[in-house]
């Protein structure tokens, strides 16, 4: 029945059933039954590539970053890459900073503008400093570690990983009481 | 209590009634509470392709469903929502067609189990950063594509005299955890690196298999292999994420594998 009606046959063969008796024999019921309901619409091959090609245009693409799990393994990428770029700009910043005006940034004028601040800013600002400072490179070790085939397994990657937290929490504690 | 019944009624007559006894007639059955269970699901359809994707809420009872994730998206489309488009065939973690993100990670829905907890909802999306044929279904053409360049097949211009390869026990070792991949895409889709460069940088599940044929003794075309990947974006793309391993549904390892095409490369 289900069958019948998703061909959109229902009405064709009601009509073949309740048809006068001398009708209701199979030539009457085959041609009814190929009278459909439903209309259909020939396409030609090409028409197939047209209509995807259409449809390729619309597809939107999945959401990725913002439903994906957040994981040591990739959330540690991240952290490496951003840690690496903010390192990196402070580092040429201030050399070209030192480049334009030597003398408002040499050492002796920053040693006098660092000793000024208070304790709070000093110690909020070294954590600032120290913390992406150890993450990047003792993550740097563990990468040279992979590349030279060591803990290459999951259970590798995510021991090194809490070990670099671990080691970046203490390196942090200890350059910032330094 | 039954054997009692039985033995008590020796007649035919008592025999036969048994089935409309009192004693069956108290025998209900115990009632299980139902245990509603409330499924986000990502839903697009490309016959409206301006309504924007959107997460369509079903709940449906776990005490009437089976274990699987997939269980429970086979009983929405065939009771709740027939629109509902997914891919399926083996249910038993062998074709790899129900990849999906479940709960924020790749896997089989097939081998997810359900999470009991009628208090939490579970998300599901399709592969992450692929262009969606509709719902659940990710268009895969640039992934088989990529699979296809690197030449997945046995190559080599001196066959044996007679008899096929031979490879020793130690060689066809290194296969192992290599060629049970099934090509699902999980890790693939899982990966930053696919996300961002995935029209240049083969992707893990892709490179895995590369590894596969570099390493197997009874293949020719070593060097050919190791040339094809030998630029920055096949393969340098790779910066040991290992979201990849970390995704397998089939436990496999490929930054592991990546991991062995650089040292190879580099050996050269």
């Amino acid at each position: 029945m289900n069958y019948t009606r998703a061909l959109g046959l229902g009405s064709a063969l009601r009509r073949a059933v309740f048809a006068p008796k001398p009708l209701r024999n199979t030539q009457v019921l085959r041609s009814a039954v190929h009278r459909r309901t439903v209309q259909t619409q020939s396409l030609k091959p090409e028409d197939g590539t047209t209509i995807l090609n259409t449809q390729r245009l619309a597809r939107p693409s999945s959401p990725h970053f913002t439903i994906y799990q957040p994981q040591l393994t990739w959330i540690a990428s991240i952290a490496n890459r951003v840690t690496g770029v903010g390192l990196s700009v402070l580092l040429y910043g201030f050399s070209l900073a030192y480049l334009v005006a030597p003398s408002t940034f040499s050492s002796v004028n920053i040693i006098e503008f660092a000793a000024g601040l208070p304790e709070w800013v000093k110690i909020v600002e070294k954590t600032v400093l120290a913390a992406p400072f150890a993450f990047h490179s003792l993550n740097g070790l563990r990468h040279l570690a992979w590349d030279t085939g060591k803990f290459l397994s999951l259970k590798g990657a995510y021991r090194t990983g809490y070990a670099v937290l671990g080691a970046t929490a203490i390196s942090t504690v200890a350059l910032v009481l330094w | 209590m039954l054997s009692t019944v039985i033995k008590s009624s020796s007649t035919r007559l008592v025999h036969r009634s048994f089935a409309s006894s009192a004693i069956t007639r108290q025998a209900v059955p115990t009632e299980v509470k139902s245990l509603n269970k409330e499924f986000k699901i990502y839903r697009w359809n490309p016959d409206e392709p301006q309504k924007k994707p959107e997460l369509q809420s079903y709940t449906i009872n776990l005490n009437e469903c089976g274990p699987m994730i997939l269980d429970a998206l086979i009983k929405i489309k065939n009771e709740v929502d027939p629109t509902l488009t997914f891919r399926r065939s083996c249910r038993e973690g062998i074709c790899g067609s129900c990849a999906m993100n479940i709960n924020g990670q790749n896997t089989l829905a097939c081998l997810c189990r359900i999470d009991r907890d009628e208090n939490k909802d579970t998300k599901i999306y399709p592969l992450p950063h692929m262009y969606v044929v509709k719902d659940l279904v990710p268009d895969l053409t640039l992934f088989y594509k990529q699979y296809k360049s690197i030449e997945p097949y046995l190559q080599n211009d001196n066959p044996p005299a007679h008899g096929e390869f031979l490879q020793s026990q130690e060689d066809r070792k290194k296969l192992d955890g290599l060629y049970e991949c099934i090509l699902c895409a999980c890790c693939s889709t899982s990966c930053p690196s696919y996300w961002w460069n995935q029209d240049e940088y083969l992707g893990p599940a892709t490179l895995m298999q590369a590894y596969r044929w570099i390493a197997d003794s009874r293949d020719g075309y070593e060097a050919h292999r190791k040339e094809k990947l030998q630029n920055e974006m096949s393969l340098y793309r790779c910066h040991t994420i290992f979201n990849c391993a970390r995704t397998c549904p089939k436990g496999l390892n490929p930054a592991a594998a990546i991991a062995q095409i650089k040292l190879h490369l580099a050996a050269d």
